[in-house]
C-alpha cells in the first residue's frame, strides 16, 4: 500500500518533469492540473500557499513543489521519491544531449517544434495565474496588491528594468503586515503573541 | 578535485537562487564562468538548450556542466548539489510551518504574498505572450503568424471547456503547440 503510493508519486512527478518546458511558472499549471484537480492531493488553497513558499525559498520551483507535495502525501520517503521523479527526465535528457548531440537546436524539426512550444508557455503561465486568481480571497487589499504587482512586474519586463520580484514580495509582505497591525490595534485587541 | 568543486559551486547556486530560473542565471553565470567551466558562448548556447528541453533550467545547467567537466559522476554530483538545498529547506519549512501557521502575523504576511505572487506570475505570462507576438523594442511590429497561433492556443486553453465540454490539459497544449510549430515554422 505504502510502496504503491511512493511509486505513484514517482511516476506522477516524472511525467510532470517530462512536460515542463520554460521553467517553474509553466510547471505550476501542470502541477495544478494533476495534483489539485485530478488527484486531489492538495487543496487549491494549499496550492496558493505552496506557490508563495516556493517563490520565497531558494531553488527551482519544481523541486520545492515536488518536495512539499511528496512530504504531504507520504512523509520523508514521499518527498524523496517525488523529487527524484521530477529531476530524472531532465537529467537523462540533458546528459544524453551533452554526450551525443553537438548541435541539438540546429535540428530543423526540433527548432520549429520549440518555436511552437514557446508560444504555449506564455499561455500556460497566464492560465495558472488566472486559475489561482479565481480562488483567492477577494478584498480591496488583495486586489490592489495583485494589480500593482502585475503592472510593476510587466513594466519591469517591458522596459528591461533591473528589478527583482523578491523586492516586490518584500513590499507586499510589509504592507500586509502593517495593515493587519493597524486593524488589530484599532479593533482594540492588544493581544501580543 | 573537480567533483568537490562542482558540488560546492552548484550548492551555492541551489542556496542562493531565489525567484525562479531567470533570476538564477546571473548567479549561475558567475559560478560557471569564474570557475572556468564553460566559455561565455557555450553558456549562452546551453541556456537556449535548457529553455527548450523539459525540466527546471537550473537542473539542466547543472547536469550539462557536470557532464562536460567530469562525465556521468560529475553530472550526478552537480545535479544533487543544486537540488539538495531546496529539498532540505522545504522540509524544514514544512515542519516549522505547521507550528507557525496559526500565528496571525505570519498569516497576514502570507495573505499579502499570495496576491503579489499571482500578480508576478500573470505579468510573466503576459510578457512572454507579448514577446512572442510583437517585436520588442521601439516599433512593436506584430508577428501575425505567432499572434494567430497564440490566440488559437489561448482559445484551446481557456475556451475548450465551454465549447467542447472537455478541459484541455497543459500537457496536451504543449503537444499541440509542438505540432503547430513543426507545421507552421
Amino acid at each position: 500500500m505504502k510502496s504503491s503510493k511512493l511509486f505513484e508519486l514517482f511516476i506522477t512527478f516524472t511525467k510532470i518533469g517530462l512536460f515542463t518546458f520554460g521553467g517553474g511558472y509553466a510547471m505550476l499549471a501542470i502541477i495544478e492540473n494533476i495534483c489539485v484537480e485530478r488527484k486531489r492531493w492538495i487543496t487549491p488553497d494549499e496550492m496558493a500557499r505552496l506557490t508563495v513558499v516556493a517563490e520565497s525559498t531558494p531553488g527551482p520551483i519544481a523541486i520545492n513543489c515536488a518536495t512539499y507535495i511528496g512530504y504531504r502525501i507520504a512523509g520523508l520517503a514521499g518527498s524523496v521519491f517525488a523529487t527524484l521523479g521530477i529531476v530524472l527526465p531532465s537529467f537523462i535528457i540533458i546528459f544524453s544531449i551533452s554526450r551525443f548531440l553537438d548541435n541539438f537546436l540546429e535540428i530543423e524539426a526540433v527548432a520549429s517544434a520549440f518555436k511552437g512550444i514557446r508560444l504555449a508557455i506564455g499561455v500556460l503561465i497566464f492560465e495558472a495565474a488566472v486559475k489561482m486568481m479565481r480562488k483567492i480571497k477577494r478584498n480591496a487589499v488583495s486586489v490592489t496588491i495583485l494589480a500593482t504587482s502585475f503592472l510593476v512586474m510587466l513594466a519591469a519586463d517591458l522596459f528591461a528594468w533591473n528589478f527583482s520580484s523578491v523586492s516586490l514580495m518584500l513590499v507586499a509582505a510589509f504592507v500586509s503586515l502593517l495593515l493587519f497591525s493597524f486593524k488589530k490595534r484599532s479593533s482594540g485587541g492588544a493581544g501580543q503573541q | 578535485m573537480i567533483y568537490l568543486e562542482l558540488f560546492l559551486g552548484f550548492l551555492r547556486v541551489g542556496c542562493f537562487a531565489f525567484g525562479g530560473a531567470y533570476s538564477a542565471i546571473p548567479l549561475i553565470r558567475d559560478v560557471v564562468i569564474s570557475a572556468g567551466w564553460l566559455t561565455e558562448d557555450a553558456l549562452t548556447d546551453m541556456i537556449a538548450v535548457s529553455e527548450s528541453t523539459p525540466g527546471p533550467i537550473m537542473i539542466n545547467l547543472a547536469t550539462y556542466v557536470g557532464s562536460v567537466k567530469a562525465g556521468f559522476l560529475g553530472s550526478a554530483v552537480a545535479t544533487f548539489a543544486v537540488v539538495f538545498p531546496s529539498f532540505v529547506i522545504i522540509l524544514l519549512v514544512m515542519v516549522i510551518f505547521r507550528r507557525v501557521m496559526n500565528n496571525p502575523y505570519v498569516e497576514a504576511v502570507i495573505e499579502g504574498l499570495i496576491p503579489c505572487v499571482i500578480g508576478i506570475i500573470s505579468a510573466v505570462g503576459g510578457y512572454m505572450m507579448l514577446r512572442c507576438c510583437f517585436a520588442t523594442g521601439s516599433d512593436w511590429a506584430p508577428d501575425f503568424k505567432a499572434l494567430f497561433l497564440t490566440v488559437f492556443l489561448a482559445f484551446l486553453m481557456f475556451g475548450s471547456k465551454p465549447v467542447f465540454r472537455r478541459k484541455m490539459s497543459p500537457i496536451m497544449l504543449i503537444l499541440v503547440s509542438a505540432v503547430l510549430g513543426i507545421v507552421f515554422y
